[in-house]
């Protein structure tokens, strides 16, 4: 996998400009991977990708039921959270395929455990802290 | 019917356990089988695969037979079916649906769709049987954190969500990151006992004044900072301290938000929901901010908290009451709103 670029995260604004430009751009079939520790951000980073897919509800974590659907936007959202996902051909059991090559656009938290499965041309972005409290740093593949 | 009583039974399958239960008269449970309570997943070395829709098929059958054996009636005595339709895991919804069409459909008995967190608030009229609406409840747990005006048996209007993580997923990361390990709840909880809760101070998130929704992932993200920045400089950390100061900080706010809608409301009653409601903490702290405003506190036994199908049976007994019918047409949902 190839980094293309690493961009610096001063705070939750920066993040709202990178997800909601992101957003904007993505086309249905679209897969977003997201790698990255607890407390990184990926819940409130595809917030804002909904934001810029036009979607209003809030989005909030989908850690419990694995996958939650945004209908309101541009685009179909569906939002993965697999860690609690043990094996990752689970994710065939749970219909995931079918939304990979679906309608819409897919934002999977905690893709490297299940990167196997996801579509080779998944965009990437490995989210790690900063130096500063705040900070991230996105490395992405796209 | 059996000796006059009604009988509901009910399906529930929205995330990891699969359920079915048999009630007389809406709130007196004859059976509540619940999956992971049945022997033979121990064949499976205590594992139980969490998630899958294909765990839920396998066992759906064998759980709606003991539950039925249990409550020692047969398929012909029952009058209603009620089923859990959203909102959870579709897939794993699916099962409890098809299963419950195909019964209504083959014995001709009619079919009720019930909402996850109607059920949830339902609970309370089985533990409480003399409890009537409305009242303000309150729903925690790994998937839900709501606080809602029930109004009547079948209507429930959700004033406040988490707009990120549900209370009991913060629990569960949060305990990951501590190494306390799964479930988190019950574990934080324990901990938090031999911590001091003043030691560490967390940020209590409030959202807008007069807001009944939470947030709770600035907590997470607090406490892991204050674990990393801990490690960064080679302190220890005192992990009871941690637990007890993280644990405060999310019972304050659920504390002070429930009870500022209690207050609103005027109802004169608090109902929890939930998993999460038997946390001791809450309940203690709960039953201290009650007592003080004359508001009486309702919480069911665990086993009526959790994930289970006694609840959606009472649900759906008072939902077929009001007139309500649904066909066979009713779908799964992902999201759905009450």
């Amino acid at each position: 996998m190839e980094i293309k670029r690493i961009i610096k995260i001063k705070n939750e604004k920066e993040t709202e400009n990178f997800g909601r430009r992101l957003g904007e751009s993505l086309s249905a079939g679209d897969v977003v991977a997201m790698v990255g520790d607890l407390g990184t951000g990926k819940t409130t980073l595809t917030g804002y990708i909904a934001r810029g897919l036009g979607i209003k509800e809030t989005v909030s974590s989908p850690t419990f039921t694995i996958i939650k659907e945004y209908n309101s936007g541009r685009l179909p959202l569906y939002h993965f959270d697999v860690y609690r996902i043990g094996d990752p051909e689970e994710l065939f059991n749970i219909g995931a395929d079918e939304y990979f090559d679906g309608d819409g656009v897919c934002v999977v938290e905690w893709a490297d455990l299940v990167s196997e499965e996801l579509p080779e041309n998944s965009k990437y972005i490995f989210i790690e802290y900063g130096e500063k409290e705040g900070e991230r740093i996105y490395k992405c593949t796209f | 019917m059996k000796d006059g009583k009604f009988l509901t039974m009910a399906f529930e399958s929205s995330c990891d356990e699969t359920a079915v239960a048999v009630l007389a008269d809406g709130r007196q449970v004859l059976s509540n089988v619940i999956s992971s309570q049945i022997d033979i997943f121990k064949n499976y070395g205590g594992v139980v695969p969490e998630i899958a829709a294909r765990h839920h098929l396998e066992n759906i059958n064998e759980v709606m037979d003991r539950a039925l054996r249990e409550a020692g009636v047969t398929l012909k005595e029952i009058d209603l079916i009620g089923v859990t339709h959203g909102p959870g895991l579709v897939g794993a919804l699916l099962i409890g649906i098809a299963t419950a069409k195909a019964v209504a459909y083959a014995a001709d008995i009619p079919l009720i769709g019930v909402h996850h967190i109607m059920g949830h608030i339902s609970a309370n009229f089985i533990q409480f049987p003399r409890l009537q609406p409305p009242f303000t409840a309150l729903v925690t747990s790994g998937g839900h954190t709501n606080i809602a005006d029930m109004q009547s048996y079948t209507c429930c209007k959700v004033i406040g969500s988490t707009r990120d993580d549900a209370v009991g997923e913060a629990y569960d990361k949060v305990a990951r990151v501590l190494g306390l390990g799964y479930p988190g709840g019950p574990k934080i909880d324990k901990i938090a006992r031999e911590g001091d809760p003043q030691a560490i101070h967390f940020k209590r998130i409030m959202l807008e004044k007069d807001s009944y929704d939470f947030s709770f992932s600035g907590l997470k993200t607090a406490v892991l900072n204050y674990i990393n920045s801990a490690k960064q400089s080679g302190r220890e950390i005192n992990r009871a301290d941690v637990a007890a100061g993280f644990q405060q900080a999310v019972i304050d706010v659920i504390v002070e938000k429930s009870m500022a809608a209690a207050r609103k409301m005027d109802y004169g009653k608090l109902a929890l929901a939930g998993g999460v409601a038997a946390n001791s903490k809450l309940r203690a702290e709960l039953e201290k901010a009650c007592r003080k405003e004359n508001i009486e506190l309702y919480v069911p036994e665990p086993v009526l908290c959790t994930d289970n199908a006694a609840m959606i049976g009472c649900a759906a007994y008072y939902r077929y009451m009001a007139g309500e019918r649904d066909g066979l047409d009713i779908d799964a949902y992902a999201s759905l709103p009450l």
